[in-house]
């Protein structure tokens, strides 16, 4: 029920105790850079990395975490002329990604 | 993009009287038209262009434009309307030669918003090496502030080597697409009202037909044309499905699309290829032609990023599916409509 | 670290439930059900595991009333209604938002409720009415929304409240007695807010095992593993394959913000009846922006079209290709019910992604 993605936090005023939702930080998403408010995720600053739903940053995340997403959602074609000779690339990305199996 | 600037607080705008057909509609015409776009079939500015006769068949089709805002990144509504004309054409193997347009002005449309549209129609218009033959001007009275609309229409000669008919698609025919994926519609998105964000992403408007003389040049038996537009690369492959009644199978890792225009899509919960594209063109070509094909595309400027994306099968029932990341599959299907942002 | 790849997942999910009953699993979350049909997951999966839709999808368990209150609103003077775009085709008794918006109401899609602030900001002479749906995920902003219109003085801001708790949902479905679940895979996303522990009601009440997961192919197998795991040794516990995003007790700062806006309330679900403590209603000192009290509608009633089975295919009582009307009547041009209209209905996601009933994995019903 919540699209959310991973973005950098490219700029955000430093907060203040008087800060509610119109903390607002700047987020990269590769390219695009969309505005969200940052009340849910107060500890957060410039360089840190987010999980943005609905304008909101409703978590931060590991950049190591964020980067295997951004790289999930960068699988592009790298198709050449040999794969014209076999079949069609399948897995155009990596092969594994870690799972957290923590129990909770 | 050059025109006339004023630096005066009350800028000249589009007036009522522009569109009566009397003398300001002629300074419209002499000052800010014919400058621009003026050439042999227009600038007798007969009430109709006069066009040679040919044996080949013509290729005739129409167009309106209505997109909001009127300038956006990587273009504008007058690049629009040609591009989108000229690949109309492009796509039934004619080359395009003449359009008409038609323009329908708000009243206070500032004058140097209307000229640097027509910079653009007429910057188009060379780039895809078509002249504006004829056209007509109506002003009408002020209402939402939409400011312009355009309509037209497109000649062109049907090459005699095109052989362009869904009716000769055969499992085995390969699918290629001629470069990046989304980045027209979700560069109109980033500058609508209620969404706007910062992007590196631009309209993908070009002319197209360039890039399929060259394909159509080389021999290669190529099958179908097509340009996703509106509904994007699924529209088209789920139509192809349906009136070939075969199965048309895309690699999702084979479709080129910036990772920018990727997670653009993702965080609007946008799927790209439901997402409209003004200068890409989809072609079906035979298997053994493939290979040349690619590399003639990937030889032209606006084919760096094209790539061979997928197949026909006689897979039943007949579908358009993709085969994702994962190596597992889902159908693709005709979007609804307009794709709308979503939080869900 | 595991590296293992999507089809080995697969194949380890087959070899856990070889030879054994049917494991019906229940994705709570329509993004969820998406993704697993996006991802091509979905068709990965053996016959065995039944994936079953659940009541994840805010659109498909708002109430008839609810939609109906909107297009009511919409019609009057001075007032500008901001949704979201999974809000505006649903069908009301008298048509869609879309529809009222064609008929001259002004309807406005937004990214955000902060763009529906900023609305409110420009147009003090107008109402604004922001329906606020969805699940604690984006309740949060909302909660954040309401306390800032407060902080800006913009006293023309209403909320149309239909937020849904998770968890309260998944116990009503398995209080009931035709149930047939034998664990949960859940949200990626409201977990994050709530906090894997929140499903410890479902685990030691029930005995369901419960997997948090995110909505990347291996994080969802992984999930989907476990939980087959899970049932095929008799276990109930809660696990996390969402590790990056979800921990135990959630984002606290959301949660505060959450519980300083909204109070749990008993409120309907679509075609569920009213489930307890299953809401979020604006606390008393905050209902000066609820718009269901400013205008004086009724949320909860619900009437849905004759022949229309959404309620039974958000409880996963019946699979979408089991409904009469399925891609007959109704389709995602011509919705009956919203799990066709919402892109994240199950019916939406069969009807878009699945049309092949012979290969697919079914779905139980």
């Amino acid at each position: 029920m919540c699209i959310a993605v991973p973005g950098k936090i490219i700029s955000a005023s430093p907060p203040t105790a008087a800060d509610g939702i119109s903390r607002i930080g700047t987020i990269d998403f590769q390219g695009s850079r969309v505005n969200a408010s940052l009340v849910l995720t107060p500890e957060a600053r410039p360089g840190d990395w987010v999980l943005v739903h609905a304008g909101f940053a409703i978590q931060l995340i590991d950049e190591k975490d964020a980067l295997e997403t951004w790289e999930y959602l960068s699988m592009c074609n790298t198709a050449t002329d040999e794969d014209l000779e076999q079949q069609p690339q399948r897995s155009g990305g990596k092969d594994g990604q870690s799972q957290d199996q923590s129990e909770g | 993009m050059t025109g006339p600037s004023t630096t005066q607080s009350d800028a000249p705008r589009v007036t009522m009287a522009h569109g009566g057909g009397g003398e300001m509609t002629k300074q419209l015409i002499q000052q800010h038209f014919l400058p621009r776009l003026g050439n042999k079939l227009l600038n007798p500015l007969a009430d109709s262009a006069t066009i040679p006769a040919s044996e080949l068949p013509l290729a005739f089709t129409t167009d309106s434009f209505v997109v909001l805002p009127l300038e956006f990144p990587g273009g504008d509504i007058g690049r629009l309307a040609v591009c989108g004309t000229v690949n109309d054409l492009a796509v039934m193997g004619a080359v395009p030669t003449a359009l008409s347009l038609a323009l329908t002005i708000e009243e206070g449309l500032p004058l140097s918003t209307l000229d640097r549209i027509i910079d653009s129609v007429a910057q188009a218009a060379r780039e895809a090496d078509v002249v504006i033959a004829t056209g007509d001007t109506k002003v009408i009275e002020r209402r939402s502030g939409d400011g312009l609309t355009i309509t037209t229409a497109g000649i062109g000669r049907i090459r005699r080597d095109a052989r362009l008919d869904l009716g000769r698609v055969v499992p085995g025919d390969v699918v290629m697409i001629s470069g990046r994926i989304a980045d027209h519609g979700l560069a109109i998105m980033s500058v609508r009202e209620g969404l706007a964000f910062d992007t590196s992403l631009e309209s993908d408007a070009a002319p197209l037909n360039h890039l399929i003389g060259t394909l159509l040049d080389t021999g290669s038996d190529v099958k179908f044309l097509r340009d996703p537009t509106r509904g994007g690369l699924a529209g088209v492959v789920a139509d192809i499905a349906e009136d070939t009644g075969l199965t048309v199978e895309l690699d999702e890792a084979a479709l080129p699309i910036s990772p920018t225009a990727r997670h653009t899509a993702e965080v609007f919960g946008l799927d790209p290829m439901t997402v409209a594209n003004e200068g890409k063109c989809l072609a079906i070509v035979a298997a053994g032609d493939a290979k040349q094909a690619l590399s003639c595309w990937q030889s032209h400027p606006l084919g760096r990023d094209a790539a061979i994306v997928g197949r026909i099968t006689d897979a039943a029932p007949p579908l358009a599916e993709l085969v994702t990341h994962t190596g597992g599959r889902r159908v693709i299907q005709r979007p609804y409509g307009e794709e709308l942002p979503r939080i869900c | 670290m595991n590296e293992v790849s999507p089809r080995m997942l697969a194949q380890r999910i087959a070899s856990a439930c070889a030879g054994r009953a049917p494991i019906r699993i229940m994705e709570v979350c329509g993004t969820h059900t998406v993704s697993l049909y996006r991802s091509g997951v979905k068709s990965m999966l053996p016959e065995l595991v039944h994936l079953i839709s659940g009541p994840g999808c805010p659109v498909c368990v708002s109430t008839q009333g609810y939609i109906d209150s909107a297009c009511e609103i919409a019609l009057r003077e001075n007032t500008i209604i901001c949704t979201y775009g999974d809000m505006l085709r649903v069908p009301g008794k008298h048509g869609s938002l879309q529809q009222q918006r064609a008929a001259g109401a002004d309807v406005r899609i937004v990214y955000s409720a902060l763009d529906a602030l900023e609305i409110a900001a420009a147009n003090p002479e107008h109402k604004i009415v922001f329906l606020a749906i969805g699940f604690e995920t984006t309740a949060a902003g909302h909660a954040a929304a309401i306390l800032e219109a407060r902080r800006r003085n913009l006293s023309n801001f209403l909320m149309l409240c239909a937020h849904k708790q998770v968890v309260p949902a998944m116990a009503a479905l398995l209080s009931a007695d035709d149930v047939a679940i034998d664990g949960f895979l859940c949200p990626g996303h409201v977990s994050a807010i709530i906090g894997a522990q929140a499903y410890g009601d479902i685990v030691e009440r029930f005995s369901k095992p419960c997997v948090v997961a995110g909505f990347e192919p291996q994080s969802m197998l992984g999930a989907l593993l476990l939980i087959v795991e899970q049932v095929v040794a008799g276990q109930a516990r809660i696990e996390n394959t969402y590790g990056q995003v979800v921990n135990d007790n959630g984002n606290q700062a959301a949660r505060r913000t959450i519980d300083e806006v909204f109070e749990s309330a008993s409120v309907a679900w679509r075609a569920m009846g009213v489930i307890a403590d299953s809401g979020l209603i604006l606390r008393e000192r905050y209902r000066g922006l609820d718009a269901g009290v400013q205008f004086d509608v009724d949320l909860d009633a619900d009437d849905p079209t004759p022949g229309c089975r959404c309620g039974e295919v958000i409880q996963g009582k019946l699979a979408p290709k089991q409904c009469g009307l399925f891609a007959t009547a109704c389709t995602p041009t011509q919705p009956v019910g919203p799990c066709m209209v919402s892109s994240e209905g199950s019916c939406a996601a069969a009807f878009r992604y699945d049309r092949e009933p012979v290969s697919r994995k079914k779905e139980s019903g």
